[in-house]
């Protein structure tokens, strides 16, 4: 049965194989030399308070431009990785058979049909994961200097791993979503017994998941750290004002939690409250930015900043890996479900 | 042993019954066609035998055993679907290793002979196969796990008449060989007339009858006499079709006695007029008085 499943499955194994290991290749040429400029750099000599160095460091590369280029096509590879999967390994698995009739001879040898299931998605699903934790674990180790420096400051378009795009394309999340994809693929394609069919429905529902999950589900995982500081006239970036002639809202800048993930920030009085009340006289002549600032800041407002600390990275990682195997497991079960009741 | 032991089958789509009250045993060592016409219900009885479908009402062993129970049942029957599915992608040379990986009583010496015999590449791909060739292809899957009981599903409708002949030949050959009991569907009698020793009518999704073809062909008679009403015939006279005219009554009747009335002209049937006379008496919805045609012994 292995022998058959490896029969079926080796062109699309080969081509996936391939497209990873010749992104590995461009890490691995590309890769020393971070190194080397990582390690000349005045942040891999930096000790302590190394926001500013790790700020240098990353805006330095920004501007070198195979660094940012590899960077941003590893993401990009990675994000698309489990919908590549979905596709091309999950959705055709047991559509084609069905669309062709080939089932027909499959389910006809000494081989009972859930042995046949299972061969397959444990071979399929194997490969899966494994293609994604290794592409996760060379691009890791490639841009392990970046990440350092961007959980520091996130700025010259390098951002901190903890950030909702960059979460999944770090650590062992992506292994997650492989599974889910190519099992949710599978399922597809025997519910819907249309190959191409089979793989828009797959996309879209992985679309829709990824875009979720990180929306609604992922901030609520563990209950957010809530900090409240009173605001100044330095972090104010600007207001609105609305109709009434009262302040709507004060905009200001994130508070600087390194690595942190803030998934809101806001301006609110000192009771807590989001009325803000009357804008002051020094915003509405005309005064300039600095007088009405520092009159805000009189105010007695506060940043009420919501976040996810650094030090919850790899909790949350193993979270959302659990969530999306154990859904995957879910899948599967209903794979099996569906191989013997309704297809029969 | 019976080779298929259905009682009061049924198979339900939604609202329609593809088969319904089937009750039917099909002896051991017969080579049993079974015919009817297209939508008669063929395929999914023998999807039932194969377990490829489980059944909505009533029961169905297979030598002895439920279908697809176990490895152990799988490797007792070998199929033949309708259309002879193989893998287009993979290589005749494939497509016997994939027999070989997953069948324990693969006869690999007489798989490769009969490619050989066959005349097929064995590098050649499957989807390029002629549709006799893939036929030809899938039988010798089928033969080669050394089935005791191998069910083909209409596996001559898409060949010409000359590879039809060559197909059933061959296979009646390779059954003769080793033993086996087989169960054959097609819609047309003059396939099945030439190797099969039993035969099942099946029409409007139920069995019409089933019976050895010599005892079938024995007890039906055509009689062609004076207009008479069917209801005058003696009690053991089954009539199965009827016709006038102004002046003259042709019946074909089922009678395990032989018929004995002068009035009558009495003449033997065709396999294929006995065939036609069942479909034909299933399709005007003409109900036999005995609920299923069982054979009589």
């Amino acid at each position: 049965m292995i022998w058959l499943t490896w029969r079926q499955f080796r062109t699309q194994a080969v081509a996936v194989w391939a497209l990873v290991a010749a992104f590995g290749l461009l890490l691995l040429v590309t890769g020393p030399h971070l190194v080397t400029l990582y390690r000349d750099s005045s942040f891999a000599a930096c000790r302590s308070n190394c926001g500013q160095a790790a700020g240098n460091f990353l805006n330095q590369l920004a501007n070198d431009p195979p660094y940012h280029t590899v960077y941003l096509l590893g993401a990009l590879l990675i994000i698309l990785l489990p919908a590549v999967i979905g596709l091309f390994w999950g959705a055709p698995l047991l559509a084609r058979e069905l669309e062709s009739g080939s089932f027909r001879l499959a389910w006809n040898q000494s081989v009972t049909r859930e042995r046949w299931l299972a061969v397959k998605l444990g071979v399929l699903g194997l490969a899966s994961m494994a293609v994604a934790g290794l592409l996760s674990l060379i691009l890791g180790w490639w841009a392990s200097p970046i990440d350092n420096a961007a959980g520091l400051a996130g700025t010259g378009g390098f951002q901190s791993r903890f950030f909702p795009l960059d979460f999944g394309t770090r650590g062992i999340a992506p292994i997650g979503y492989a599974a889910f994809a190519f099992v949710l693929g599978v399922l597809v394609g025997l519910m819907f017994r249309r190959t191409v069919l089979a793989m828009g429905i797959t996309l879209a529902v992985l679309v829709a998941v990824q875009i979720a999950f990180p929306m609604v589900v992922r901030p609520h995982l563990i209950t957010p750290v809530r900090e409240t500081t009173a605001l100044t006239a330095a972090n104010i970036q600007g207001l609105g004002i609305n109709q009434d002639g009262q302040l709507q809202n004060v905009f200001a800048q994130a508070p600087s939690v390194p690595g942190a993930w803030i998934i809101s920030s806001q301006v609110t009085t000192s009771s807590g409250s989001t009325a803000l009340g009357t804008v002051p006289q020094a915003c509405q002549s005309q005064q300039g930015p600095n007088a009405c600032f520092s009159a805000l800041a009189q105010k007695n407002l506060n940043q009420a900043a919501v976040y996810q600390p650094a030090n919850r990275y790899w909790t949350f990682q193993w979270i959302e890996t659990g969530i999306y195997l154990t859904v995957a497991i879910l899948l599967a079960w209903g794979c099996f479900w569906w191989v013997r009741r309704r297809l029969s | 042993m019976t080779a298929l032991d259905a009682s009061g089958l049924g198979k339900r789509y939604r609202q329609r019954w593809a088969l319904s009250d089937c009750t039917l045993q099909i002896p051991e060592g017969r080579v049993a066609g079974l015919v009817g016409p297209n939508g008669a219900g063929k395929t999914t009885l023998l999807h039932l035998a194969v377990g490829l479908l489980a059944p909505s009402a009533g029961t169905i062993t297979v030598l002895g055993g439920e279908p697809a129970s176990g490895p152990a049942q799988l490797a007792k029957v070998g199929f033949v679907a309708q259309d002879t599915p193989v893998y287009a992608g993979l290589s005749v040379a494939d497509h016997l290793r994939l027999g070989a990986h997953l069948n324990p009583g693969w006869d690999a010496g007489y798989a490769q002979r009969r490619i050989d015999r066959l005349d097929l590449d064995p590098a050649q791909r499957a989807g390029k196969l002629s549709g006799g060739q893939r036929a030809q292809l899938a039988l010798t899957l089928a033969i080669a796990k050394r089935p005791q009981l191998l069910i083909l599903d209409e596996p001559v409708a898409s060949l010409d008449p000359l590879a039809r002949r060559e197909f059933l030949q061959d296979l009646m050959e390779a059954v003769a060989e080793q033993g086996a009991s087989v169960i054959l569907s097609s819609h047309l009698v003059a396939d099945l007339e030439r190797v099969c020793d039993y035969l099942i009518v099946l029409a409007a999704s139920r069995v019409q009858i089933a019976d050895d073809v010599d005892a079938l062909l024995a007890s039906h008679h055509r009689l062609i006499g004076g207009r008479r009403d069917p209801a005058s015939l003696p009690g053991d006279q089954e009539v199965v079709q009827a016709s006038h005219t102004d002046r003259q009554s042709t019946m074909i009747v089922r009678t395990s006695q032989p018929v004995l009335d002068p009035a009558w002209t009495v003449e033997q049937l065709s396999l294929e007029d006995l065939v036609l006379a069942y479909m034909s008496q299933a399709a005007n919805g003409h109900r036999s008085t005995r609920p299923t045609l069982e054979a009589q012994r």
